[in-house]
């Protein structure tokens, strides 16, 4: 058996010792070693699901599936029904070329096989693909204090900071070993200690700030470390309404990709900042303050990845981290303003919005849904991302109000305004 | 000739020249051309890192201050070692974050692939190696850099 510095029970070290196989075995070899080298004291009981980040059927991670393969053929499974993070393909609801589907069907060559196999490992259903597991129409919703372990980074913020649930960072495949054990290392986020503020930041600005650029602030300056945000509360409220969770949705997303924030807390909000107030603050912590200023300091820092950056855009995505049901009904209505104002009746370029698969069916029920659809805009559960990762969409002129697909993708950023200005009038102030 | 002690995530014996980014490596940007067209060896095709853009990665020992980007990065490493384009060495200056740990642990225990991995070595670390030095390591954990 490995040496571990962790305390394991009688029934770890057996599976260690073999007891349940080699696949099993090496499962649980891999959770010690990764909990040692962060000095976890012990592996503990999941309370809640996991959230796989890996979703696409992609073949060169065929060493990944190839592990699921082997707990498919000896019937393991995950202790709790799971959800993943989004499908890559949708052509009934986002058009692609001919060859932009070759390209598609490559890149993904083994989407149907491997979403199989998730659904043979313990996914939770067919509509279980959204990076919002936590939405309630998904229903991967956990409780505050629940210990998870979670891949996806904008969920992972969402559940530390805004549902006051303890998940790591946790790497993908680390979490779908998590959920096959049903244990995960202690470290971390799942401390107190692990949860104190590095850092104090002062929003001080003189409007409501945007979410998206507030939260690449942050996460620009505090990178993998805990802020303790002040003057929060005075744009948002000191009530986790459904308004308060999007804007701190879309925030967390940001200082999770443009930074690698884990938790943030917001002074008289979030639950623990409610409880423990200022006590969360490490006695060192460093102050940072956002004005106004630097938060236009910040947009104007984000590099434009265009050839020409006068062009007008060709396609918009809105959704990344997936839209709320709210956030897919106040889009609907500022796209019928907007495009009344204009006297048209259509957007102009292919206007995009993703949401989970279960979003949707609910909001086709609403009637929001036509009216969206009457504006030309699109509906699909699709990831982005992925839709970038083919290099015959990501050489299109692509805007996004999302600072996840900036970072990770040529998409330029836009504000709101600047969104329904380009899909509605053509073209960038 | 300079020594700097960091733990042996992976422990191992390695002699060869550094290769030196001082901002983060994104894995999955890095080795993407590896990851969708089976590139061997792994080119850099990460346009945000000046310093390893268009350079070899395969079997070269990476010195790097820590690893960011998406949380898929475990699987990454794992999968370019199944493939064998893995590095040799990857030398942190920081803790090696969950995204690094969990990577080499997969090409170890699961592609049994040794990419030897020493973190913490320290800022001084990086500030001191330029590139193209000669390092040895130790399965202590130990680095010395010989110019």
């Amino acid at each position: 058996m490995i040496k571990t510095n962790m305390k394991l029970t009688p029934e770890e070290i057996d599976i260690l010792n073999g007891s349940q196989g080699e696949t099993m075995r090496k499962t649980m070899e891999t959770l010690v070693r990764y909990g040692d080298a962060y000095h976890a004291e012990c592996l503990v009981p999941l309370d809640g699901a996991i959230h796989v980040v890996c979703s696409f059927g992609m073949p060169t991670l065929r060493p990944f599936f190839k592990i699921m393969e082997q707990y498919v053929a000896e019937g393991i499974k995950t202790k709790l029904p799971f959800t993943a993070d989004p499908r890559p393909m949708d052509y009934e609801n986002v058009e692609a070329t001919e060859k932009e589907k070759q390209v598609f069907n490559m890149i993904y060559a083994d989407q149907e096989k491997y979403e199989e196999t998730l659904r043979k490992v313990g996914l939770k259903d067919k509509n279980a693909f959204s990076c919002a597991c936590y939405f309630d129409e998904v229903g991967n919703i956990p409780k505050r204090g629940d210990i998870l372990a979670w891949a996806e980074s904008s969920a992972v913020v969402y559940a530390n900071s805004v549902i006051g649930a303890r998940t790591n960072r946790t790497s993908g495949v680390m979490e779908l070993f998590s959920g096959i054990v049903g244990k995960t290392p202690k470290f971390g986020f799942l401390t107190d200690e692990g949860r104190k503020a590095d850092w104090i930041v002062e929003v001080k600005t003189a409007k409501k700030p945007r979410p998206q650029v507030l939260g690449s602030a942050i996460g620009m300056k505090v990178l993998e470390q805990v802020p303790y945000i002040r003057g929060l509360d005075r744009w948002i409220g000191t009530e986790l309404t459904s308004d308060a969770k999007d804007f701190l949705k879309d925030m967390g997303a940001a200082t999770a990709s443009n930074g690698a924030v884990g938790l943030y807390h917001v002074e008289h909000l979030t639950p623990e900042a409610k409880d423990f107030g200022e006590s969360l603050i490490r006695p060192n912590a460093k102050t940072y303050i956002i004005d106004d200023a630097e938060l236009e300091r910040v947009v104007a820092s984000y590099p434009i990845m265009w050839k020409n950056v006068d062009d007008s855009p060709e396609i918009a995505f809105v959704g990344c981290p997936h839209c709320s049901f709210v956030q897919l009904c106040e889009w609907t209505q500022t796209l019928e303003q907007a495009l009344k104002e204009a006297g048209k009746e259509k957007v102009i370029i292919p206007t995009i919005f993703t949401t989970a698969p279960d979003v949707i069916a609910e909001f086709k029920k609403s009637e929001f849904y036509p009216r969206l659809m009457a504006t030309g805009a699109h509906l699909t559960y699709i990831c982005p991302l992925m839709y970038m990762s083919n290099p015959l969409c990501s050489a299109k002129r692509v805007i996004t109000n999302s600072n996840k697909l900036r970072t990770y993708s040529v998409a330029r950023y836009v504000d709101d305004a600047e969104l329904i200005h380009a899909v509605v009038k053509g073209g960038l102030h | 000739m300079k020594e700097f002690h960091g733990r042996a995530v992976i422990p191992g014996e390695l002699k060869g020249s550094a290769l030196v980014s001082h901002t983060g490596f994104n894995v999955l940007a890095s080795f993407w051309k590896s990851l969708t067209e089976g590139q061997n060896p792994s080119i850099c095709v990460d346009q945000n890192n000046k310093e390893f853009f268009g350079k070899k990665l395969t079997g070269e020992i990476l010195c790097i201050p820590q690893v960011v980007g998406s949380t898929t990065a475990g699987m990454i490493i794992q999968s370019v070692a199944a493939l064998g384009t893995q590095p040799k060495a990857m030398l942190f200056s920081h803790t090696a974050e969950s995204l690094a740990i969990s990577g080499v642990l997969l090409a170890d225990i699961w592609e049994n692939k040794k990419i030897i991995t020493v973190d913490g070595l320290g800022d001084e670390f990086l500030n001191y190696v330029k590139g193209g030095e000669q390092l040895e390591i130790t399965a202590d954990g130990t680095v010395r850099i010989y110019e």
